[in-house]
């Protein structure tokens, strides 16, 4: 693979300041100023703590003036809302336009139990769906397996065939929602069944549907761990829906990069910013290297990012996220359309971060995380229920957690103008170093020759893990205060009402399994399936063949393991 | 107290659950406090986890699972291993588990389980309290 190295963003701006002579001198006068009655007051009082650093552990300035700030620049650096490198956001009109789609990832039960959900969720004013599938679907496994004992419609809700799709999405038309499907491994199975849902409603695809799948590969090696395939043809199943879809759907988000479930494993922030872009590059690079015209799939990139606790870290790693993507993807690559160079992201508030400690607090934590993720610039926004640390939310939950973001959009005020913390010496300077540490480890990244061999080397699995540690040490040493957990705890809390997911649901689905496997045309599930088996050892594009599968009824199980057969598994090594 | 002189504990996954940061985190913290540890790896069924103990000769066995598989996969362990070990095997659990779920739990055969927020230190203490009892 060819690498370009990219020179740091040095040099114009540090000749001209923006500032005049006299403005810069008297600037830093003042900030002699403030360091002589800092250093006065904190020599006789102290601090209250030891050391101020953020949640991942970044240093943080006590005060940023215009001094440290002065190289930047207002247009290069900073620019405006909708113009490159887009730091201020993608839109000239921010949130004026167009609020951010509130969108409740959701999925229990049966596909009857989910469909419930959904319209509920579209009858309290959110306006897009998010499907959580169930642990088996997610490793290509049926609900009858072995494997699968004890999951069936736990995490989320259970798809083994077209029929649950079509019981999933019953009511709802598919050209007036975008779903958002969280699914990797298995992406192009579930995203055929989509499709085919779509067709039988009489929905134009080419025109009408729209939505995004995760699909992003590179990051359960790294964190989230559901993968099935070695990472090389894994990858190869990604292009080969880049391709299809800039076809045939062309409003369909292929890919949701997404670092939320490497914050999640323990990354800090930075890692989480830099290994979710250098992923994203590696996707572009095999879409490049696979023929693909680099504006042809680009626009079509999404990005799906965390929002931690601390504040203005998270607010400075969103604005940084677009600069570096913007840089990159003009520079590096060379693309050309505008919209290759727009990171657009949704974003979901930290679930690590909640406590099953007072868990009526985690609400307070999810509304400031929220409101990081809307000044930060979101495209789509999904926060979490106040239970979800001990259990799936109860409907209750769920409401309360949609209306913490409409209460942000309606009530709060920010979305008046784009981009209130533009600006601010701090937040500048903050989104400054993550742009130069996530380019630091971009670097790093290059250097293994790409994220793949990265992964296969282990180095941000190693990254994620000794900073997943450092936090725990720092917690147990109560460095890092966790309201509730290790400060201002109370004795002898009540538990709270949670859903609960029974083993009636596994009996249900099983049943549900055997009607479809005893109604279907078994000649076709035999042809399809081979026909899958024959184009995926071909190098064909596998898209259209597993639209013929899931047609025919085909299970998730079965279409998994014609890939197996062709592709073969992947293991982690056991370290820790 | 002595702190876990070669004491032998499995950490092991059970299940789908890919949710691995709890388990190597408390395994790296077990393996700081002297304790030897084996880390199962991701996707065990209780049948892989059982033979793993027997096979390693460990003295406990930790089980981390968040993905509400808990009241079906943990009692399957404890059978296995009860059959195979019998008693004087300690088997302790964390992870998302509701409280109403533990006293069935530990019915089951589980012997302890820690929830969210839990430091570990505290799974240290308890396994040199338990251990050393033995």
């Amino acid at each position: 693979m060819s690498v370009k190295t990219l020179e740091p963003e040095k040099g114009v701006a540090e000749l001209q300041s923006s500032l005049s002579e006299e403005a810069r001198r008297g600037a830093s006068e003042a900030r002699s100023r403030w360091q002589r009655a800092a250093e006065k007051v904190g020599a006789g009082r102290g601090s209250w703590k030891r050391d101020f650093t953020t949640v991942s552990g970044m240093e943080v300035p006590h005060l940023v003036t215009p001094d440290e700030t002065a190289d930047l620049d207002p247009v290069r650096d900073i620019g405006v809302p909708g113009e490159y490198p887009y730091t201020r956001g993608i839109h000239p009109t921010g949130y004026r336009g167009k609020l951010w789609t509130m969108r409740q990832f959701a999925g229990f039960g049966t596909a009857d139990d989910t469909n419930l959900r959904f319209k509920y969720l579209l009858s309290q004013g959110q306006t897009g769906l998010s499907v959580a599938f169930h642990l088996p679907t997610l490793y290509g496994y049926d609900s009858d397996h072995a494997m699968s004992t004890g999951e069936v419609g736990k995490c989320g809700v259970a798809v083994d065939s077209l029929a649950d799709m079509e019981t999933l999405f019953a009511g709802i038309p598919l050209d007036e929602v975008t779903t958002s499907m969280t699914i990797n491994s298995t992406a192009p199975i579930l995203f055929a069944m989509y499709l085919a849902v779509a067709e039988q409603q009489g929905v134009d695809i080419r025109n009408k549907v729209s939505g995004t799948l995760q699909n992003d590969i590179l990051k359960e090696y790294i964190a989230q761990k559901e993968y099935i395939f070695p990472p090389r043809p894994s990858m190869r199943l990604i292009t080969d829906q880049f391709a299809f879809a800039a076809r045939q759907v062309p409003k369909w988000n292929t890919i949701s990069i997404s670092g939320y479930h490497i914050r999640e494993a323990g990354s800090t922030a930075l890692q989480e910013l830099a290994f979710t872009l250098r992923d994203g590059m590696e996707y572009v690079q095999y879409g490049i290297d696979a023929g693909l015209d680099v504006d042809e799939f680009a626009p079509r990139l999404s990005f799906f990012f965390n929002s931690h606790n601390d504040f203005f870290e998270e607010v400075a790693k969103f604005r940084a996220a677009r600069k570096i993507w913007a840089t990159v993807m003009r520079e590096r690559y060379g693309a050309k359309d505008p919209r290759s160079w727009m990171l657009r992201f949704h974003t979901q508030t930290a679930g690590c971060s909640l406590t099953a400690q007072q868990p009526v607090n985690n609400v307070v934590r999810t509304t400031l995380q929220a409101l990081a993720a809307v000044l930060g610039g979101t495209q789509s926004l999904h926060t979490n229920a106040l239970d979800e640390t001990l259990a799936l939310p109860t409907e209750e939950n769920a409401r309360i957690a949609l209306r913490t973001q409409q209460i942000i959009a309606h009530e709060s005020g920010v979305v008046n103008t784009v981009d209130p913390l533009g600006g601010s010496y701090f937040v500048e300077e903050m989104t400054r170093r993550m742009v130069d540490g996530a380019m630091d480890y971009i670097r790093r990244i290059d250097e293994y020759g790409g994220m793949v061999e990265a992964v296969e080397a282990g180095f941000p699995q190693r990254e994620i893990m000794d900073a997943a540690y450092a936090f725990q040490k720092a917690f147990e040493s109560n460095e890092k205060l966790t309201v509730g957990v290790n400060f201002f705890q109370v004795e002898d809390e009540k538990p709270i009402d949670i859903l609960y997911i029974g083993e009636e649901v596994a009996a249900k689905q099983l049943a549900s399994l055997d009607a479809v496997r005893s109604r279907r045309d078994r000649g076709a599930v035999a042809r399809t399936l081979d026909g899958l088996r024959r184009g995926a050892d071909a190098g064909e594009n596998t898209m259209p063949l597993l639209l013929d599968c899931v047609k025919a009824y085909c299970t998730v199980g079965e279409v998994s393991d014609a890939l197996r057969d062709v592709f073969g598994t992947y293991e982690e090594p056991a370290v820790f | 107290m002595t702190q876990g002189n070669k004491f032998r504990i499995l950490i092991a996954k059970p299940g789908l659950d890919g949710h691995d940061r709890g388990a190597k985190v408390v395994a790296r913290a077990l393996r700081d406090a002297g304790f030897e540890v084996i880390y199962s790896g991701l996707r065990q069924t209780p049948e892989q986890i059982a033979a793993t103990a027997v096979q390693e000769d460990v003295d406990a066995v930790g089980l981390s699972i968040l993905s509400g598989a808990h009241n079906v996969l943990l009692p399957e362990v404890a059978r296995l291993l009860r059959a195979e070990q019998g008693e004087d095997i300690l088997l302790f659990a964390g992870g998302i588990i509701p409280e109403q779920d533990i006293a069935p739990l530990k019915a089951s055969g589980v012997d302890e389980i820690f929830l969210p927020g839990t430091t570990s230190t505290a799974i240290v203490e308890y396994l040199n309290r338990r251990l050393c009892a033995a």
